[in-house]
């Protein structure tokens, strides 16, 4: 699974959509619903079912990190599985959005 | 990663939300996605390096720009005010290269091999007729360089200031949140297709699913019938612009009810033209932005809150931070040095230094960043014991009067400050006594401005050091389109007249 920044990803058991925004720094599984995830271009249609240890949800718009790795992806479309990254769920970023500048 | 991308994953999420152009008739995300990965296509078999474009601002600048990106070339916006011989030049520059031109400017385009020019005209029916077409298949594009932006070249040759991918898919992403616009926000553009902020309005737009609304031009009359039209509630003004649109709301009793978020920059804003614009916009949240064409658009940015809070302020201290930029960005780092490299104490001036993902601080052929990542602004300027960066214009204006800094800033500000001054600017000129002198160039309301009152008052209130030693009067100031004062322009004019003296 190759995380490079920019690459898209989809749930396989859930509609939650993703990009990577910053690489982790050690190779590792991203996950969601508790499964791996797919290329977006994946020809699989979600199925399967959400890991209940995984069930929170991604939102549109909210990054997620894993601290450890250093890995952060943004949810490009909302989702009923969670996040995690070999296993270890993955923390909501706190940003305070700033005003549009330009 | 890459500047389609944001575009990209907007498109999927809300495909029907409309995206460009009118609340009615404007082209839904799907539509922009879908033209712009047609125009791709057809770049793509151009084969060319470059995507140039020489025209007004609408609607296939933004297709242009995506589709330069998807295309895996740089895209390239002229300045249509330049003279036709440096304009040539430019382009010629960028072979080999796609040419976009508007119909009235084709004309001014001397035909050199490698560029291939096409009308706005013919590009529009091939590509922005008709409904949304399907969407084309493209190969990964692997280019860094997403545009080039030609400086204005007031010390010689225009420098090109690369932006990559990278720098400007960054600065889009640690400041604006993915579709955190809501679907009745609407931002109208009124900065030239050619300056940063044209693209960066782009860029965030886009990513933050916020319809954008081009003026082809700037006149205060247009602005003002556009934002009510349109129900626009963000957009960016630089300084010279507003005043003339709060003149028009005067006088037309238009009161932009939806307009939410006016953020301003591009040079320094008089404060009495900010303190009308509070009092005549009370549901506006205003911004000053600061940043330049080599930082991909804003580095720092002084918020509704903070303007409000200076405003109402008695400390001197939070007062006076109205003039200031405000706070660096969170995702950049900026220092304050002296010449000899030492970072300045609160309070002291010396350059601006910059870091950070979005700063790409390079030229075709010249980087001009340091291996440690830091970017020379080659803007003076301090922060104060909040961290609020002041900006006293280029180093290069820095008056140096007998070994002595001053800044033509805090001078103007005080000048502007007299009811009879309606604008004004303070330069050096050449002295044999002192290396420089201050002189002052003022655009009176009275045409008998006071000069030896207000010259008491400023020594008075700053110092004789920085009093002006000659005035000079003019019926208006040289600006330049995005409010710039031209100041090269004007020390010019002087310096020979005071040499005929």
């Amino acid at each position: 699974m190759d995380l490079k920044p920019g690459s898209r990803w989809k749930s396989a058991v859930c509609d939650t959509q993703l990009v990577v925004v910053r690489p982790p720094q050690a190779a590792g599984e991203l996950q969601c619903g508790g499964t791996a995830v797919l290329p977006i271009d994946d020809a699989a249609t979600p199925n399967g079912t959400i890991n209940p240890e995984f069930a929170e949800g991604v939102m549109i718009g909210k990054r997620y990190v894993d601290e450890t790795s250093g890995l952060e992806v943004l949810g490009a479309k909302a989702g009923n599985g969670s996040l995690s990254f070999n296993g270890v769920a993955m923390a909501i970023k706190g940003a305070k959005p700033l005003p549009a500048s330009d | 990663m890459r500047t389609p991308l944001l575009l990209d994953i907007a498109a999927d999420a809300c495909p029907e939300r409309i995206a460009l152009g009118s609340r009615d008739a404007g082209h839904d995300f799907e539509s922009y996605r879908a033209r712009a990965t047609q125009v791709a296509a057809w770049l793509s078999k151009k084969g060319k390096a470059n995507t140039v474009f020489l025209g007004m601002n609408a609607n296939i600048m933004p297709i242009l720009l995506f589709a330069s990106g998807m295309a895996g070339t740089s895209f390239v916006p002229l300045n249509y005010r330049l003279a036709d011989l440096d304009l040539n030049k430019l382009v010629e520059r960028t072979a080999p290269a796609v040419l976009v031109v508007d119909d009235e400017m084709v004309g001014r385009i001397v035909p050199i091999d490698g560029i291939e020019l096409i009308a706005r005209s013919e590009f529009e029916n091939l590509f922005m007729t008709g409904g949304a077409p399907k969407r084309a298949d493209l190969p990964e594009a692997e280019n860094d360089i997403a545009v080039l932006l030609f400086t204005s070249g007031t010390t010689g040759e225009p420098k090109a200031a690369v932006l990559r991918h990278a720098n400007l898919t960054s600065y889009v992403m640690s400041t604006v949140e993915f579709l955190g616009a809501g679907e009745e926000e609407a931002a109208l553009i009124s900065v030239p297709s050619y300056h940063i902020a044209g693209i960066s309005a782009i860029l965030t737009a886009a990513y933050g699913g916020r319809r954008i609304v081009y003026l082809p031009a700037f006149t205060a009359e247009d602005w003002v019938a556009t934002a009510a039209a349109e129900g626009i509630t963000h957009a960016m003004v630089v300084p010279t612009m507003l005043d003339r649109i709060l003149d028009v709301m005067e006088r037309t009793g238009e009161t932009l009810p939806a307009l939410k978020a006016l953020s301003y920059g591009g040079g320094k804003m008089p404060e009495p033209v900010i303190a009308r614009a509070l009092a005549m916009l009370p549901q506006v949240a205003f911004v000053n932005a600061y940043g330049l064409t080599e930082t991909s658009s804003t580095i720092a940015l002084l918020g509704a809150e903070d303007h409000r809070a200076a405003f109402a302020s008695d400390d001197p201290v939070v007062r006076r931070r109205i003039a200031s930029v405000g706070q660096p960005l969170p995702s950049i780092e900026l220092e304050i040095r002296r010449e000899d490299g030492t970072p300045c104490e609160p309070g002291e001036q010396g350059e601006i230094y910059v870091r950070g993902d979005q700063v790409s601080g390079e030229y075709l052929h010249k980087k001009a960043i340091s291996d440690d990542g830091w970017f020379a602004t080659n803007d003076a300027g301090w922060l104060d014991e909040g961290g609020y960066l002041f900006v006293d214009g280029r180093l290069d204006d820095v008056i140096v009067r007998g070994g002595e800094n001053i800044s033509p800033g805090e001078i103007e500000d005080m000048l502007r400050s007299f009811d009879d001054i309606a604008d004004c600017a303070v330069l050096g000129i050449p002295c044999v006594q002192w290396g420089e002198k201050v002189v002052a160039v003022i655009v009176s309301r009275s045409g008998k401005p006071d000069t030896d009152k207000i010259a008491a008052a400023v020594r008075a209130k700053l110092r004789s050091t920085k009093t002006p030693e000659q005035w000079f009067q003019r019926d208006v100031l040289p600006y330049n389109e995005t409010g710039k004062l031209l100041r090269r322009v004007l020390k010019a004019e002087l310096v020979k007249a005071t040499e005929q003296d």
